[in-house]
């Protein structure tokens, strides 16, 4: 470690001693200047990074969040937020957080199972790579593609509802089973939640060093003893750190569940698309206290998440 | 471990089941247009629509442009913040995973309070400047993905030593990145652009709420008002992405895989 900082610092200093040589040889400053030129041109490599970060994603952030504090005549209020408490606003965060969650918890624990079957299962290699390219794919294939897939599947006219109706004569609508409620709607969002969790947690299950398991073999653990002592306590971390992320990704989600269900059920990031398009609500400042919230319970979604992600790093060096 | 593998086939069958059917059921819709007999008829209409050829292309258009400035944006700063201020890594890399945290949805509503026709920076007062705030905003959006690419790139090459040697060559900074670093990350930079190219083909909420001639507006649109074109749609849309992704698996493999400095 300091053998490496010592290099490192040596090197830096050859660097400097290339770039003084520079100024020295092409004759337009002397040393002293260069140095007090060099200042600024450290900070010039990151310019254009930083002002394309806060013009276009923390400026027009900021811009909502403090209008979510102002009325029109831009004076502090705390109106807008408690505006959020209408009915059918608490409504669609309400079911915005149960999709989001039941969607992240399903996804993570049907996504670790599929992980660990496919890297300690024992299943031939060629399944284990098949299935991390499948999982690229079906992780980035949401919106309207996937929710006409299962409009194409599990809607009133789609494939495994017909099939059930005629070969085993279960009719799904008739027992209550609706693709436009809370279960067809999460039941969409698994499918790009399950790929995502087993793109992230693969390298994690990876990272669990043999030598653990013929430690912990050694010292007379049986199997069920190395899964709860050794490999559960160091996946945790990452497991729930995951499922903060599969969480944030389903909420902020909206063309799927706009393909899928139209504005029959209210999520929140469809009640603020309404709002943008039409301004239903007739009042921008509440659209601000929406997108807010959104931003509000996001945020501290992803605090957790990399806090989870820092303790889970301690163990995968 | 027999009965290991045993669940490990299950959950596998299980899961390909969940995945498969799915697509199986869109693919077969696509197919039944003509009535009684499968036919490739949806393919055709869709494929032979207009609005079809224009949306993909404007998207298709918008697509490389998002790569280009997310390219001209990531590839520098990654490079500077690895070469002269490794300090400011954590700030950077906060920033690049903003857009996981701030759905696009709000992005794309804090642009429109903030850019609009009577603001000093009217982006939404003519085609062109909105067209640019779209290609601005997916960069935004693809940035986390872009600059983990880049970054995972830049982490395989020995930057310092690379430069240097550019230096006494008497390369400047343009040389240097341009001639140097970029070729040396391309691998990178192209699976990023594919990751790129994959979100903003079909994406709807930003080109929706600035009112773009694009891809995923139209295929929303469709599902409206139509039957079997949208599962043709829908099928090409997933044939894209997955063709995406695998460039990116055979790009990898012609990534250097050995490190040379391990941080």
């Amino acid at each position: 470690m300091a053998a490496r900082s010592f290099l490192e610092d040596g090197s830096r200093r050859m660097t400097d001693l290339t770039l003084s040589s520079q100024a020295i040889a092409g004759k337009t400053a002397p040393p002293g200047e260069a140095r007090a030129l060099r200042f600024p041109t450290q900070w010039l490599g990151v310019t254009p990074f930083f002002i394309f970060a806060i013009m276009f994603l923390i400026l027009p952030t900021l811009y909502l969040m403090l209008g979510a504090f102002q009325n029109d005549a831009g004076e502090f209020t705390l109106d807008n937020i408690f505006a959020l408490s209408q009915a059918h606003i608490v409504a669609a965060y309400w079911i915005s957080i149960k999709v989001s969650l039941a969607s992240s918890l399903i996804g993570a624990f049907a996504g670790l199972a599929i992980a660990i079957a496919i890297v300690r299962g024992g299943l031939p290699n060629w399944i284990r790579s098949a299935t991390l390219t499948f999982s690229g794919v079906a992780s980035n294939f949401a919106g309207v593609p996937l929710a006409f897939a299962f409009i194409a599947t599990l809607g009133r006219l789609g494939l495994v509802t017909v099939l059930l109706n005629t070969l085993v004569g279960l009719n799904l609508y008739a027992h209550g089973f609706n693709l436009l409620s809370f279960w067809g709607l999460t039941l969409t969002y698994v499918y790009f939640q399950i790929p995502l969790m087993v793109v992230i947690i693969v390298p994690a299950i990876d990272g669990l060093k043999k030598e653990w398991g013929e430690a912990a073999a050694t010292l007379g653990a049986t199997q069920s003893q190395y899964w709860r002592m050794v490999v559960i306590p160091v996946l945790w971390p990452s497991f729930l750190g995951t499922v903060i992320l599969l969480f944030a990704n389903a909420f902020g989600a909206i063309a799927t569940a706009y393909a899928l269900t139209g504005s029959s059920l209210n999520i929140v990031p469809i009640l603020l698309y309404a709002q943008i398009r039409g301004d239903v609500l007739h009042n921008a400042h509440l659209g601000y206290a929406i997108a807010f919230g959104m931003i509000f319970i996001t945020g501290l979604a992803n605090i957790f998440y990399i806090w989870f992600r820092t303790r889970s790093e301690r163990w995968l060096k | 471990m027999k009965a290991g593998k045993f669940w490990a086939w299950i959950v596998f069958i299980l899961g390909a089941a969940y995945f498969f059917i799915p697509l199986i059921a869109t693919i077969e819709f696509s197919l039944r247009m003509r009535r009684g007999v499968y036919s490739f008829d949806a393919y055709k209409v869709v494929l032979g629509d207009s609005q079809f050829q224009t949306t993909f292309m404007y998207s298709v258009i918008v697509a490389v442009f998002t790569i280009l400035l997310g390219v001209l944006i990531v590839v520098p700063t990654a490079y500077w913040i690895r070469l002269r201020l490794p300090q400011l890594r954590p700030v950077v890399e906060f920033i690049t995973l903003l857009p996981l945290v701030i759905p696009a949805i709000v992005i794309v509503f804090g642009y429109i309070r903030m850019y609009g026709s009577n603001s000093p920076l009217p982006f939404l007062s003519n085609n062109t400047a909105t067209n640019a705030l779209l290609v601005i905003g997916y960069a935004a959006l693809a940035l986390p993905y872009m600059y983990r690419a880049v970054d995972t790139g830049l982490r395989t090459i020995d930057v310092r030593t690379l430069t240097e040697a550019a230096q006494i060559l008497g390369a400047g900074w343009g040389t240097i990145v341009t001639r140097v670093i970029l070729p040396n990350v391309l691998i990178a930079v192209l699976s990023g652009a594919f990751l790129t190219f994959a979100i903003v083909i079909g994406e709807f909420t930003m080109a929706s709420l600035l009112n773009r001639p694009a891809f995923g507006p139209y295929l929303q649109n469709l599902v409206a008002n139509r039957a079997y074109e949208p599962a043709a749609l829908s099928i090409i849309a997933f044939v894209i992405t997955w063709g995406c992704m695998s460039l990116i698996q055979v790009l990898s493999r012609f990534a250097p895989k050995s490190a040379n400095r391990p941080n």
